[in-house]
């Protein structure tokens, strides 16, 4: 048993082996294990299933990440508006409480799964699969998982998605990628959102936000937007018909893709 | 918060881990933890102190190695450390880095004990030593 998984002499049991000069590290009852997995293996596994699903229906899966408030739904509901004859769009709602993201979601069309957690701030790969399964993939080319709002969590918890996007609205200060550095850095994408209140805070300065998301090493093209009025709409939809094509791509050389920042983390992780 | 989860699933994992290798109970589990993980150590513990109760590890002690925070630099190619807010080069500054560590949140190893009958006995752990040796080899 111990061969082949790796168990080791601990300091505690050495003198146990030495004298008798025998491979005898159970002698005392103790055992060492090596395993250098992540703590939330178990959540990567069923995130690896979810991926499986997405890529197998050709779907892109992008995560929306950002704090309460944000304008996530909003600019679902912009998206949707845009590319409602473009794309088949479907749409996963993670919120503490209420079906209301979801409603405003289905008054526009398109399929939505509120998933309400209670009182867990993220959403985690069991969550999102209960809800895939409730979609019909086949008739999607894009999910929208918009996550609870919350700058923590969610960073941390893989879900099957291909691209994180993470939005910064005007109102909570250009400060926010220096104070919560793990969202921001999983970040594919970063959406200034609520530009048509930038003349309105004038203390807010895109170029110390900008300049704070490149101090974490991010190369995530930051775009200014305002789902209320528009402006800068178009750069928004380029960038995803930009990762739908990109998937369509992989998916037809059969490769698949995680958020960047994942994919290094476990890279290197593998190699202890 | 969500160290509460990321707690189940380690305890899940050590649970698992400790069936397979027929343990009754663990001992220590030791953690590598980087400020980039998004765990907080504090909360971590906390979480652990709670959720152990009725496992396998309810006696375990947790034991975290932090992992300090470096960057290779893609440009110049120097790998330096860093801050957790600021990821960019030591050496030329360029934000072209790649972290090289920092962002674990890994389960490094567990102390099981897979014989409880020679408990501070070292009389008897060698007696038993033959019995446990048989035990494992027909494992
Ligand atoms: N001025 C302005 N207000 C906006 C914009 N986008 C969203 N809002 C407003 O911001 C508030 C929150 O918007 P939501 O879209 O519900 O934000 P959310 O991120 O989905 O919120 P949660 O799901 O609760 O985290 C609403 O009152 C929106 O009308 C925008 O571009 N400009
Ligand atoms: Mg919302
Ligand atoms: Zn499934
Ligand atoms: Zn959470
Ligand atoms: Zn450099």
């Amino acid at each position: 048993m111990c061969d082949t998984c790796g168990c080791n002499v601990t300091p505690g049991n050495e003198h146990l082996v030495r004298a008798d000069g025998k491979h005898a590290h159970t002698a005392d009852g103790k055992a060492a294990v090596q395993v250098l997995s992540s703590l939330l293996s178990e959540n990567d596994h069923q995130a690896a299933h979810n991926r499986e699903h997405f890529d197998r229906h050709q779907v892109l899966s992008v995560n929306l990440m950002s704090s309460p408030g944000a304008g996530k739904t909003a600019l679902l509901e912009a998206t949707i508006e845009a590319l409602q004859d473009e794309y088949r769009i479907g749409v996963v709602e993670g919120d503490l409480e209420t079906e209301n993201d979801a409603e405003r979601i289905r008054a526009r069309g398109v399929p939505a799964i509120q998933i309400t957690t209670g009182s867990a701030c993220h959403l985690d790969a069991h969550m999102v699969h209960a809800a895939l399964h409730k979609l019909d993939l086949d008739a999607l080319d894009i999910i929208f998982i918009e996550n609870v709002g919350n700058l923590v969590c969610p960073a941390s918890f893989d879900l099957g998605h291909h691209r994180n996007v993470t939005l910064l609205s005007i109102t909570e200060g250009d400060d926010k990628p220096a104070k919560y550095p793990v969202m921001f850095r999983a970040a594919d994408a970063v959406l200034l959102s609520k530009t048509d209140l930038l003349p309105v805070i004038e203390e807010f300065s895109v170029a110390r936000a900008a300049n704070g998301l490149r101090n974490l090493a991010s190369r995530a093209p930051l775009l200014q937007l305002s789902s209320k009025t528009g402006a800068g709409i178009g750069a928004w939809l380029d960038w995803l018909r930009g990762e739908v094509r990109d998937q369509r791509q992989r998916v037809g050389a059969g490769e698949t893709l995680k958020p960047a920042i994942q994919q290094d983390g476990l890279k290197l992780h593998a190699q202890g | 918060m969500h160290e509460l989860a990321v707690c189940q699933g380690l305890l899940d994992q050590v649970t698992r881990i400790a069936h397979e290798h027929a343990a009754q109970r663990v001992d220590r589990i030791v953690l590598r933890i980087g400020p980039l993980s998004g765990i907080e150590l504090p909360l971590l513990e906390q979480a652990f102190t709670l959720a152990r109760a009725g496992t396998v590890a309810q006696d375990a002690e947790l034991h975290t190695e932090a992992a300090a925070i470096r960057v290779h630099c893609e440009t110049c190619g120097a790998e330096t450390d860093a801050q957790i807010n600021r990821l960019l080069c030591g050496e030329c500054g360029d934000y072209h880095t790649r972290l090289v560590s920092g962002d674990e949140m890994l389960l490094v190893s567990l102390e099981l004990v897979t014989d409880e009958r020679d408990k501070g006995n070292k009389d008897s752990s060698f007696k038993i030593q033959d019995t446990s040796n048989e035990k494992t080899s027909t494992l």
